[in-house]
């Protein structure tokens, strides 16, 4: 068998080294920098989720683009709301070869869990792909919950039976339930789930009674008629929901996005930097990304990069740690 | 129904043009081969292959991926019957009785049941997929974490038999199996738990193939070593048509186990939770549990082979149905397919059945024909494979050890993994020669963090309530079935005493 397998796979691998090779040098390797092995594209959230999809989205765009001479190769680790992959970065320091599609548990997990070592202001900074949006929902067959004040009503007379589903304490929809229970008056039960798709599963399997997800996670349970929003936690009505009020319009100062970003490990070469901003600047340009954007409910108006998306995240660091001291970490964590 | 077999034949015929029947054909082939690598069957095999799917139509790159994924699930039996060495997570179940076949010289015999129990597996499951599609989708959304749990302790149910007769001796191996998995992050509060100190490496925990391909592998060679004391020995093969057909005739022996688990596979498969993995070892566990023979089983029983190839494979189409449904991909190469439908603009939702109907059936007419394709090709490399097992020792040993290093390394890429799997080869040797069941273990860190997740979300969403697990109506079925499968053996062996007792008197 050993002698077959090597006759295949002498007769494959230079097939497919050829077929990435004739596609890849015409690519967009203008800077000094080029792979020189496939890329790990480490996602800080499990399969099926918002995350996975951006990352299996670029992973292929890359790919029929002809962008890079080698793969792009997605990896989720959602160990420990993002902790895991966290740690993983931070374990590559100075690798030019792994890049981390983020969410904002890359500024909320290193605060609550000071356990895991890991500074992100030292990690290197790509691009920004887009904001995300979050959006309230409920199964539909909650038929007496029409709107966020019926919802609170609902959720004040079932106390702690009230069950929201997340990714995991310390997780962004974690933070944005805390910030919803301190503003409303009210305590609910977490439960976290390995994705955000699994969590609009349990939703729609009413295994849960509300979430948080991302229009993404959501849309296609919406249009399917099994899922309703009640409404958006964003500065304006999002293009894909015309109906829904945004909380600021009903009077409640809530208002929360979630950027996703790719980064580098700390200590990565600035020729590879450049090469990575060029690279995700071009996806992010490109009509499939901006596509996708509109058809997921994405903010995707700028492109920041290298440095200035550093200032960002220093900011929203910031932003997260006073969040944080406000709902206070217990609120987020449920001890 | 009629519009559903009206679209599955435009399906099956869109997958015998020319272009996407040489994709199959490739697809299969190839699935074969990584599935038969010890690691190449991870993300980083299929990843590799993923710009040939952009040179051609998107309708012949989907049936590319699926007929690769199809194919790998014939391939993950190869090396775990020739080499002992699982190729993929969900083929460990087969080395059971896999390999002390091979070892026995009815490897061709092991190869040939592996990929008849594939096929009747995959037919099995497509069928069960064309006709219950929607409602098992429905009835998957009914699975919550008690539902999952009560699965999980059905599972371990099963497996109550595996270890033999010594009782302490198997809970001692399930619980070093559980602590095991309990090593890592905490799926909750995301703390570290058992990282001895700060070693990075643990943080994801311990890779399932790790302890497998380190028990299994490494353990192994050494066992080989020790008895054969460094002789060089040669496995005789003999291969004639005529033991061909005998090995299609074993297929009576062992087709009750085969349908029993293809249909388990298949619908452990479509929950979302579960996956390929847990149904063959529930498989192998049942077809143990009810066999007349369970002493022959880990000793080289046909259906042993039979069980778990027949569930992984039939799990793996059932495992199509929560990725095109739900969103939410089983297993890496499962996410690959997911991926290239995200490309192609077709969103994964209840919606994609009706809105893409020539997609999806186009789809399940592929499978239809890969199955087929991949039996055919499967056993044509029958008597390639079981060549292998006439190399001298002095050149296997070395390959299987370079085999093993590279299966230990690949999941994580790093080389902590490949110690740590290393440091299981020893410890499954010693444990081997103390007489300790090491299957158990095995399962347990496969359904240990499954189980121990859904555990801990049903208990915070019952406030508690333990009883949460028997009024739901799934979940209670599925503890009640677990305590009958408990208590079978039992009664089977106090009446089996009770009659020699009998006859002892008379």
């Amino acid at each position: 068998m050993r002698n077959t397998l090597k006759k295949y796979t002498k007769a494959i691998l230079p097939a497919v080294v050829a077929i990435s090779t004739a596609f890849g040098v015409t690519g967009t390797a203008q800077a000094d920098w080029s792979p020189k092995k496939p890329i790990e594209l480490i996602i800080m959230a499990g399969a099926g989720g918002g995350a996975d999809q951006i990352a299996r989205l670029l992973q292929g765009l890359i790919e029929k683009k002809d962008l890079s001479t080698r793969p792009f190769i997605p990896i989720n680790k959602p160990g420990g709301s993002g902790a895991e992959a966290l740690r993983y970065m931070q374990d590559k320091a100075g690798d030019d070869h792994t890049v981390l599609v983020t969410l904002n548990s890359f500024y909320t997990t290193p605060i609550i869990q000071e356990g895991i070592g890991v500074d992100v202001t030292k990690f290197t900074p790509i691009g920004r792909m887009a904001l995300d949006n979050f959006l309230l929902w409920v199964n539909v067959d909650q038929a007496g919950i029409t709107d966020v004040d019926s919802y609170v009503a609902a959720v004040k007379a079932a106390g702690k039976g009230w069950k929201v589903g997340g990714t995991g304490s310390g997780q962004e929809d974690s933070i944005l339930t805390a910030m919803m229970e301190n503003h409303f008056g009210y305590e609910v039960t977490y439960i976290p789930f390995p994705g955000g798709g699994t969590v609009a599963k349990n939703l729609v399997g009413n295994h849960i009674d509300s979430s948080v997800n991302n229009p993404a996670e959501q849309n296609e349970f919406y249009r399917a008629g099994n899922t309703k929003p009640l409404v958006q936690f964003t500065a304006e009505r999002l293009p894909a929901y015309p109906d829904i009020p945004t909380a600021k319009e009903l009077g409640h100062n809530l208002e929360y996005y979630m950027q996703r970003s790719i980064n580098g490990p700390p200590g990565m070469s600035a020729d590879a930097q450049a090469w990575y901003i060029n690279l995700f600047g071009e996806l992010f340009n490109s009509e499939e990304w901006q596509t996708f954007c509109v058809e997921d409910g994405l903010a995707c108006e700028e492109y920041l990069s290298g440095d200035a998306l550093g200032a960002y995240h220093v900011t929203e660091i910031e932003k997260h740690k006073n969040l944080i001291e406000s709902v206070g970490a217990a609120a987020i964590t449920g001890e | 129904m009629e519009s559903i077999l009206t679209l599955l034949s435009a399906g099956i015929l869109e997958a015998l043009e020319p272009l996407n029947f040489g994709m199959i054909l490739l697809g299969c082939t190839i699935g074969l081969l990584v599935g038969a690598m010890p690691g190449l069957g991870s993300v980083n095999g299929v990843a590799i292959l993923l710009p040939i799917t952009f040179l051609v139509p998107p309708t012949a790159a989907i049936i590319f991926l699926a007929a690769i994924y199809y194919g790998a699930m014939y391939g993950g039996a190869i090396s775990s019957i020739t080499l002992g060495i699982p190729g993929a997570s969900t083929a460990v179940a087969t080395v059971f009785d896999g390999r002390p076949l091979a070892q026995a010289g009815k490897a061709d015999k092991a190869l040939t049941a592996a990929a008849i129990a594939s096929f009747i597996g995959g037919t099995i499951s497509i069928v069960l997929f064309t006709l219950f599609a929607p409602p098992l989708a429905a009835f998957a959304l009914k699975f919550g974490p008690p539902e999952e749990f009560a699965l999980m302790v059905l599972a371990f149910a099963t497996f109550i038999g595996l270890g033999g007769d010594d009782i302490p001796k198997t809970i001692f191996s399930i619980l070093i199996g559980l602590v095991l998995a309990t090593v890592g992050l905490d799926i909750i509060s995301g703390q570290p738990r058992l990282i001895f100190g700060d070693i990075s490496g643990f943080l994801h925990g311990v890779n399932f193939l790790v302890l497998a391909i380190g028990i299994y592998g490494i353990g192994e060679m050494l066992w080989t070593l020790e008895t054969t004391k460094g002789e060089v020995t040669v496995h005789k093969v003999k291969m004639s048509i005529k033991a061909m057909i005998d090995n299609f005739r074993d297929v009576k022996s062992y087709i009750g186990t085969t349908t029993l688990g293809s249909t388990i596979g298949y619908f452990v498969g479509t929950l979302p939770a579960a996956g390929a993995t847990p149904a063959s070892l529930m498989s192998y566990g049942l077809a143990k549990t009810f066999s007349k023979d369970p002493e022959s089983f880990g000793k080289g029983n046909i259906s042993g082979v039979a069980a778990p190839e027949a569930a992984n494979n039939a799990a793996s189409t059932g495992s199509m149905l929560p990725m095109i449904t739900l969103g939410i991909p089983g297993s890496p190469t499962t996410a690959i397919l997911l991926g290239g439908m995200i490309i192609w603009g077709l969103r994964p939702g209840p919606l994609l059945f009706t809105e893409h109907p020539d997609f999806v059936w186009g789809l399940i007419g592929s499978l239809y024909i890969a199955n087929f394709v991949a039996v055919v090709i499967n056993i044509a490399f029958i008597p390639i494979f079981v060549r292998v097992l006439t190399l001298p020792f002095t050149i296997l040993a070395p390959t299987i050890y370079i085999l093993c290093i590279v299966g230990g390394y690949a999941p994580t890429q790093t080389m902590h993994d490949v110690w740590l799997m290393f440091l299981f080869g020893v410890v499954g040797y010693l444990l081997r020669k103390l007489n300790y069941p090491v299957a158990p273990a095995v399962l347990a860190i496969v359904l240990g963090p499954l189980a121990e997740r859904s555990l801990r979300q049903s208990l915070l969403a019952s406030q508690g309530d333990m009883f949460t697990f028997v009024e739901r109506p799934i979940s209670g079925v599925c503890i009640f079935l677990a305590l009958v499968l408990v208590s079978y053996p039992l009664i089977k062996n106090f009446r089996a005493r009770r009659s020699a007792k009998a006859a002892s008197q008379s």
